[in-house]
């Protein structure tokens, strides 16, 4: 019997191989100027409590009114999940103590979503891919927040967070490692700022995501799982996902059983830990908010949601592939990020694709990378790099002055044209200019001159030599042609 | 200058109008029966200054001649009101001394149309009551008492401040709020006039909530056209309560003498429940016989689940209550307790807070919430409401325009009479009341008549979903049949 095909996302413990199960729900906050159900502002970063109506605050006889932007949002959110989008939804009170939720209760959707299944197609690093399903997504409140080192002896509470609009995008457990949890959260990501519906930003906790982490043998029932809570970069979540998948083996590989419970992530310790067990988990006591109506709209809604939504990522990445004819990783790297592929697009109008492609991934990702940035706040813009492109294709400089200019333009700023005009960076195409160079070298170098003529090879010397005795700025083709005449090869 | 307090709204509005009396002198005549009344704890914060301030603005605009519909009316608001700057306690420890810094719509339109806040008046605790005995700022008397007795007596709940103080002329009008009854069974038990419109007819904005999807609105008067007045200014949508129905607001007050002829009006033989006092029985008959007199049709009908209406309502509104007050956790404002961590201090500030009939509703709908209850209680009930609102619905689309039904099963109670050992007893007293909240239909309270003990009774009208109008028609020929009830004051 043949032994089975090698299933690279097992993990292999002390008495077999493992599978890993995860299932994920994502918070997104939704980008909107007011929060869901008040005109509260959004904006992050305000003095705590500056962004609260007195709906955020519970004052007694308040009511909420949804807020028709996060709608329309979490509907685009849908599309753009390839979901079923409920024409009929309802809002729900999960109730629970907290001092940062004022209301006692959050308000969101339990028994009837707004967007119901959907899938996310995903790119993996090693060129595969995987389908993950979408189970539902949900609208609903965030909460406040507590602080509790600024007082010695009370927690303070800053409600500007309560009550903004939250999507709760969750999958179906159809990831099977950290290198797929990643790579979904990663395209997540990139479709909801596709959409303009969430901008992903992770540091200010605007996306964050609970796991659901459970171990199997292979082809068997699932196992177990525990909830890792509120894991807000990507990095950690592959680090949650490695450390609680070694430590559930380990417990079950040594006799004994997992806990249905949930785990929080220490990222300076790199482990998760216990937070509470399915016992002490709180009984919600959801029931239909009875503030509000169920949601409802019809299709010819959704049809003009979906008649303007932009172009996604899958779908750019097709069309780059297609029109611009691009390798499938080269388009998956220029798409991941709108701005990138905008840039790319910008850059590559008129020119060359493919070393458009190449300059925007190789030198200026290399470059905002290294420093940190953003491609929108990168000091060569897309029409400097075209330019740039321009001056290569047109002979007027040679690929490697084209990254000297780079670095330049990178620095100081400024139109290429004029910097390789003002800095004499021309290449030389005038074969007589080159000539002369070739006849002083081949002159004073007649050993040199005698080798290349049995080994050819040895040529790549000579161009060395005139490019370096031109700065570089003559054309190497034209120094190759006219060294073979004049070496007689 | 005592009289100006037996005036209705409309002969005040008249009197105004041809500067027969200030505003100014109308509101100082209330604001001295207010507090010559103060044995009967109607009223749980008098703003006189407040009062004299806002008469004085409205003989302003009735000299320039830019008065409102109420211009210059003085009336009670009942404490679960929030009222800008003024405390409003919802007669619960737990809010403390709460002052809202906003007012709630119902009120603010009584304030656009002119109308002057005499000050707060006293109901049962969060509205949870029908007695107006769980109000933490202490029971209202009736002023009404038995013939012979000087038994204090209840005067209905949960808007129990505000129908003694309309019966007891300390106001000409006041606001209520009614969950299962509570503005229909105090105008019963108190000789007046109470309607609680259609869920969706007034805005809940600024209310303090009890059960949302049953609170209602709504105006007591001393008669039938006082309340289409007072009801006009207070209706209308409101954008910041989606569920307050954008429709728009009748005038009622021409609906008050309309003819009611050829109506049909439905006898509902469920509401015929074992044990009713025979002085009930032979008030609802007149009743029927006086509509009849007036040329409607009378229709014996069934309302088949009307005897689960009661039970049921007493899952949904505890439910709901038990998440509207979760609120009161004494973080933000009102009461806190110190305790030994948060947990501690929840538990001590709603142990502090709340008396024992709200705490008793909370642990009601905390349990018919929960994990493993919700279907067999919550659902269960929310499936007999629907039931209970197709029974209506079944019946107006055979044609009826109304329905009558007494108010209350029995006249008022005297004080600790009931409810001390089994608060099902207290529960009782909504069982005309409650159906037409679980169905959100409109219904109104008019007195019909005195029991043997010389106790104001009242008969009870249901209309159609926003057909206020037709309930003010027939109620002004129950009331020009049976006349009006003014208790002798004895305070």
């Amino acid at each position: 019997m043949a032994a089975p095909a090698k299933n690279p996302n097992l993990i292999r413990g002390v008495t077999g191989d493992w599978e890993v199960v995860i299932g994920m729900e994502v918070h997104a906050q939704v980008t909107s100027e007011s929060k869901l159900f008040s005109g509260a502002s959004t904006a992050f970063g305000g003095e705590p409590n500056s962004h609260v109506s007195l709906v955020d605050a519970a004052m007694p006889g308040m009511l909420p009114v949804i807020n028709e932007e996060c709608v329309r949002q979490a509907i685009r959110t849908g599309l753009g999940l390839k979901a079923v989008i409920n024409n009929r939804s309802v809002f729900d009170r999960k109730n629970y103590f907290y001092p940062d939720l004022p209301q006692g209760y959050q308000i969101s959707q339990y028994k009837s979503p707004i967007v119901g299944e959907g899938v996310v197609g995903v790119d993996l690093p090693d060129g595969s891919s995987i389908n993950v399903g979408i189970e539902r997504v949900h609208l609903e409140q965030d909460a406040g927040k507590s602080i509790h080192d600024q007082h010695p002896t009370l927690s303070l509470v800053d409600l500007n967070r309560s009550g903004v609009a939250l999507m709760e995008i969750v999958s179906k457990p159809d990831i099977r490692s950290s290198e797929q949890a990643k790579a979904y959260v990663s395209k997540l990501r990139s479709i909801l700022r596709y959409l303009g519906t969430c901008d992903g930003d992770m540091e200010k906790g605007n996306l964050r995501a609970d796991v659901n982490v459970s171990v199997r043998r292979p082809g068997e029932p699932y196992g177990t799982r525990c909830e890792i809570k509120n894991v807000n970069s990507i990095r950690f979540i592959g680090q949650a996902i490695e450390y609680e998948a070694r430590r559930q083996i380990e417990i079950i590989e040594d006799g004994g059983t997992i806990d249905q419970e949930t785990r929080l992530f220490d990222p300076n310790k790199g482990e998760t830990r216990s937070m509470r067990s399915k016992e002490e988990a709180h009984d919600y006591r959801y029931f239909p908010d009875p503030d509000l109506l169920p949601l409802e709209f019809d299709d010819a809604y959704v049809d003009a949601l979906r008649a303007n939504l932009p172009e996604l990522p899958d779908e750019k990445k097709d069309r780059f592939i297609a029109s611009y004819g691009l390798p499938p990783y080269d388009a998956g790297v220029l798409i991941a990020e709108k701005e990138t592929a905008d840039y790319f697009e910008a850059v590559a109008k008129g020119r060359d694709a493919k070393s458009a492609a190449n300059w925007v991934i190789n030198e200026l990702a290399g470059r905002l990378n290294k420093e940190g940035r953003d491609i929108g706040a990168s000091p060569v813009s897309a029409a400097q790099l075209g330019t740039i492109l321009d001056l290569i294709s047109e002979k007027t400089i040679s690929g490697k002055i084209a990254k000297d200019l780079f670095e330049i333009v990178w620095a100081e700023g400024g139109d290429p044209r004029g910097i390789v005009e003002a800095r004499g960076m021309k290449q030389v195409t005038d074969t007589g200019a080159i000539e002369k160079v070739v006849d002083e070298i081949v002159a004073a170098n007649p050993d040199k001159v005698a080798d290349a003529k049995t080994n050819p090879k040895a040529i790549g010397w000579f161009v060395g030599q005139v490019m370096k005795s031109s700065g570089g700025k003559a054309n190497p083709q034209a120094v190759n042609e006219i060294l073979k005449a004049k070496l007689g090869l | 200058m005592s009289d100006l307090t037996n005036l209705t709204i409309a002969a005040a509005r008249d009197g105004l109008k041809t500067k027969s009396f200030s505003a100014s002198e109308l509101t100082e005549a209330h604001i001295a029966a207010v507090e010559k009344a103060r044995a009967l704890n109607a009223y749980v914060l008098e703003t006189p200054d407040h009062a004299r301030q806002r008469a004085r603005e409205s003989d302003a605009r009735i000299a320039s001649g830019d008065a409102g519909p109420l211009e210059g009316i003085p009336i009670g608001v009942k404490d679960l009101f929030c009222t800008k700057d003024v405390r409003t306690t919802a007669c619960s420890k737990i809010l403390g001394n709460f002052v809202p810094t906003y007012e709630s719509t119902v009120t603010s339109q009584l304030w656009r149309d002119g109308a002057v806040m005499l000050g707060k008046t006293n109901n049962d605790e969060f509205a949870m009551g029908s007695s107006n005995e769980t109000s933490a700022l202490g029971a209202v008397i009736s002023p009404w008492r038995r013939k012979g007795s000087n038994t204090p007596l209840v005067p209905g709940g949960s808007s129990g401040g505000s129908a003694a103080a309309v019966a007891a002329r300390l106001c000409l009008a006041a606001t209520g709020t009614d969950t299962g009854g509570s503005i229909r069974q105090p105008a019963a038990f108190t000789g007046i006039v109470g309607i609680k419109p259609t869920y969706g007819r007034c805005s809940r904005w600024g209310i303090v909530a009890f059960a949302s999807s049953l609170d209602q609105a709504g105006p007591f008067t001393r008669t039938v056209r006082d309340n289409a007045i007072l009801l006009r200014s207070m209706a209308g949508h409101d954008p910041k309560d989606t569920t307050s129905a954008d429709l728009p607001v009748p005038d009622y007050e021409a609906a008050v003498g309309k003819s009611v002829k050829g109506m049909r009006i439905g006898i509902p033989k469920e509401y015929r429940i074992d044990g009713m006092p025979s002085e009930i029985e032979k008030l609802w008959e007149q009743g029927a016989a006086w509509l009849k007199n007036a040329g409607a049709e009378m229709v014996e009908i069934s309302l088949p689940h009307t005897k689960y209406a009661l039970p049921a309502y007493y899952i949904v509104a505890p439910a709901e209550a038990s998440s509207n007050l979760a609120r009161y956790d004494g973080v933000r404002y009102g009461l806190r307790e110190q305790g030994r961590d948060i947990v501690g201090m929840y538990e001590a500030t709603r142990a502090a807070g709340f008396g024992a009939e709200v705490r008793r509703r909370v642990m009601i709908g905390t349990y018919v919430l929960s994990a493993g209850y919700y279907d067999a209680y919550y659902l269960r009930a929310q499936k007999v409401r629907t039931l209970i609102k197709k029974d209506f619905e079944d019946v107006f689309a055979a044609g009826v325009d109304a329905i009558l039904t007494p108010a209350t099963p029995s006249a008022a109670f005297g004080v600790g009479e009931k409810g001390g050992a089994d608060p099902i007893e207290m529960y009782l007293n909504d069982v005309f009341t409650v159906t037409v909240n679980m169905a959100g239909l409109p219904g109104i309270s008019v007195p019909a008549g005195l029991s043997s003990e010389g106790l104001p009774l009242g008969l009870q009208l249901i209309g159609r979903p926003f057909d206020e109008a037709t309930l003010f028609s027939l109620g002004a020929v129950i009331e020009q049949a049976a006349g009006t009830y003014p208790v002798e004051a004895w305070w």
